[in-house]
């Protein structure tokens, strides 16, 4: 899910979006709702209306942006504490709050609010953190007033304690809700944890129900999350990366600033068949990177182009029951000297993945 | 190249022309889209082709400064040149020095042996034979010879000097040019001074050229001495040659450069619309009923254009306009591109220049459709009263 954060995703248009594939898109309750403000939003007919984005849209609960957008956010059992951007005033974020402002949003996946704690936090604050997340879902669930459009997902919050994921787990499967997300990830904990905890939550969640692991969104984290059983990520990096002059391709990161790639006449990726490697060079986006609004618009194009690419070949790939094989060949190209990290392995051996083929020493033959 | 007149009345012309490998002839007075590196400022690619797709889409300005060396001028080359470079093999690029927005002459640096620019690399002294390097690995479809541009308020002898150089490098550049001159459009100078205007076009006349630039406008002389000025220039050129003019970029000053007979124009006044949140909005009227309305446009912020900023369109279903076509026009909101505005995110200049871009093909297929009837002048009238009673009527408030 490409991330939309205000009703756009940064510098291309909708229907360049429908180009690449793209299904469904995420936009941010808090930046929503300063603006143009969900009751706007809702009195003009609801964000797909607003924006004319006829596909799928997710908003996420608005309380990760003021946890870490706002340094003085604070956090009770009512709800989140912050000062209002405007005019500093003390303002107080529910469930029922975030509840109600994704209702007029009226994305068709919703998130509850949960009690976001950081990863590398350790101690009871994760617990008490953890318990009012399923004591904030009630609430959610309760304040819902559209069931029946719009899909409430639960988060699933616990640390990297295993424990208490485990319980979170359970006590969001026994509410029975359309989706879960594994939340509390992606910030800054080592690898094995990470891994270790998509890999408890997905066996412990229902087969038919979608997993979205949140803020995940490297390349790499989302080949072993799916080879983990996760089904939907979102991240801002193949947008944010592209405003930097960063493309995203098959043998990792192309870094278009740098001064080699002025008289590269390549397109970024010879494999990719999107409108910007048809026609480009790299040379050209060289010019334009970082200078030129241009750069940032077709670099954006072609790194969404590449992540939309991806997801299509882990899905065919697993349709095929090819998976295997298409793990080896990504990570063939991602680490062509067989070093695939370690956390990596782990990962997938307990997936049942056999990546022998292109982890060294036995990857030199292959080549 | 070719260029064939079609009707004249009274300066006023309009035409056909074909250039280059572009599939479809180029009626004129024809809008060039000014470009950032060969491509629109916001456009993308793939929508830039399908605006106002029954119109001239297809004929860009290139600046060769944009590039200063970056990308080289041999990987140009290597890469095929600028439709190449830019994957748009069926439009056609008229090569300029200058920009009007981020390229513009510096007179004061400008010497015997090249044109100073101010550029966004910095201040760049361009000799005949570097600019033709640069031209020749880009390999525009036509492009204008280097000129000595002045404003209006220099001395009478910098202003002698400025069109003696402009026709200096004029020669300069025919005979560097391996085709002889058959793609360059001749520059013409001569700031504010009739005789040197004159004199000026005179001389570019004489040389075998593809058709003519006419530089040094929009640089200081008022509107009221321009048309004048504009007819000294083209009275003296041969009528069977395109002219294009850089520096006269609103509605008003379209309309003067197309009564003096101007043929191809720039899309500079687009962007900085687009910059300012506006969208044009003045009515493109049918064939049909053009002559009976005025061209008194929508409710809006000063009769020809709205600013999407305003407050007021933060509710606002409508498209910008009705019944326009654009790509803007049929998705979006003017409550969806006055929030886009109010965020700062790039789709609002995206979507303010598609519309911008198409209404104002619009706005010179409406002067063609004008020149046709032989009813430039009424036309042009009528453009003008509307614009004048608005602002009379607003003047008070
Ligand atoms: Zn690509
Ligand atoms: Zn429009």
């Amino acid at each position: 899910m490409p991330v939309g954060t205000q009703g756009t995703i940064k510098g291309l248009t909708n229907s360049q979006l429908e180009d690449i594939g793209c299904q469904i898109i995420l936009g941010n309750t808090y930046h929503l709702a300063l603006r143009p403000g969900a009751d706007l939003i809702d009195e003009l007919g609801g964000l797909h209306k607003f924006m004319n984005w006829p596909r799928a849209l997710l908003t996420d609960s608005g309380g990760f942006q003021m946890v870490s957008l706002l340094h003085l956010a604070d956090i009770t059992e009512k709800g989140v504490t912050f000062q209002s951007p405007v005019d500093g005033s003390p303002m107080l974020l529910t469930p029922e709050e975030s509840i109600l402002i994704q209702n007029k949003i009226g994305a068709d996946i919703i998130m509850a609010l949960d009690d976001v704690v950081k990863t590398t936090i350790t101690g009871p604050r994760i617990e008490e953190a953890m318990y009012r997340t399923l004591r904030w879902v009630d609430r959610c669930i309760a304040a819902h007033q559209k069931p029946y459009e719009q899909n409430l997902f639960g988060i699933v919050q616990g640390g990297l304690d295993p424990v208490l994921r485990d319980i979170c787990v359970k006590g969001l499967v026994d509410r029975n809700l359309p989706g879960y997300a594994i939340g509390g990830l992606a910030g800054g904990e080592d690898k094995d944890s990470f891994w270790r905890v998509v890999a408890q939550c997905t066996a412990a969640l229902p087969e038919d129900k979608p997993r979205y692991v949140m803020g995940v969104g490297y390349p790499l984290d989302i080949v072993v999350c799916s080879a983990l059983g996760a089904d939907m990520y979102d991240c801002v990096y193949p947008t944010r990366t592209a405003r930097f002059g960063t493309a995203l391709v098959p043998e990792g990161l192309l870094k278009l600033k740098h001064s080699v790639m002025a008289d590269d006449t390549r397109p970024i990726d010879p494999t990719c068949y999107c409108m910007v490697c048809k026609n480009y060079t790299r040379a050209y986006i060289h010019s334009l990177v970082t200078k030129d609004a241009m750069g940032s618009q077709l670099l954006s194009y072609h790194n969404l182009s590449y992540m939309m690419r991806l997801s299509r070949d882990l899905h065919t790939s697993i349709i095929q029951e090819q998976f295997p094989e298409f793990v080896c060949r990504f990570l063939s190209s991602q680490f062509p000297k067989g070093d695939v990290p370690e956390w990596v392995c782990n990962a997938m051996e307990v997936a049942g993945i056999d990546i022998s083929a292109c982890c060294a020493p036995f990857s030199s033959g292959q080549e | 190249m070719t260029f064939m007149v079609r009707a004249s009345r009274n300066g006023a012309r309009t035409g056909v022309f074909t250039v280059g490998s572009s599939p479809l002839p180029i009626e004129t007075p024809s809008l060039l889209l000014s470009t950032r590196k060969g491509l629109p400022f916001f456009t993308p690619p793939d929508l830039l082709l399908s605006l106002n797709n029954h119109n001239n889409s297809h004929l860009l300005q290139i600046s060769p400064l944009h590039f200063a060396g970056c990308p080289s001028e041999k990987t140009i080359s290597d890469i095929g040149g600028v439709h190449e470079l830019l994957g748009l093999q069926d439009c056609s690029f008229i090569g300029v020095a200058r920009d009007s927005i981020v390229c513009l002459p510096h007179s004061e640096g400008t010497n015997k042996f090249g044109a100073s620019f101010e550029t966004p690399s910095g201040r760049l002294l361009v000799k005949p034979r570097d600019y033709m390097e640069i031209i020749s690995s880009l390999k525009p479809n036509l492009w204008t010879s280097l000129a000595d541009e002045v404003p209006s308020w220099v001395t009478e002898k910098r202003n002698r000097s400025s069109v003696d150089r402009t026709i200096r490098w004029l020669d300069d550049c025919i005979a560097l040019d391996p085709a002889g001159g058959s793609s360059i459009l001749g520059a013409i100078v001569g700031g504010s001074s009739i005789d040197e205007r004159r004199r000026s076009a005179h001389e570019a006349a004489a040389r075998n050229v593809a058709g003519y630039w006419i530089g040094g406008f929009g640089l200081g002389e008022s509107l009221d001495e321009r048309p004048s000025l504009l007819n000294a220039v083209t009275d003296n050129l041969p009528v069977e040659k395109p002219r294009q003019i850089c520096g006269l970029g609103l509605p008003e000053e379209v309309l003067q450069g197309v009564a003096a007979g101007v043929d191809l124009f720039d899309s500079t006044y687009i962007y900085h619309l687009t910059m300012g949140g506006f969208a044009l909005t003045f009515a493109l009227d049918t064939e049909e009923n053009y002559a009976h309305s005025s061209v008194l446009g929508y409710a809006g912020d000063d009769h020809t254009k709205i600013n999407l900023r305003a407050t007021i369109y933060r509710k606002d279903l409508s498209p910008i306009i009705d019944n326009c076509d654009c790509y803007t026009c049929q998705n979006h909101t003017r409550a969806y591109i006055n929030h886009l505005l109010n965020v700062h995110e790039m789709l609002a200049q995206i979507l303010l220049e598609i519309h911008n871009t198409h209404h104002y093909l619009g706005f010179f297929r409406m002067i063609r459709e004008a020149i046709k009837r032989d009813e430039f002048e009424s036309f042009q009238k009528s453009f003008l009263e509307g614009r004048r009673s608005y602002l009379v009527a607003h003047a008070g408030c």
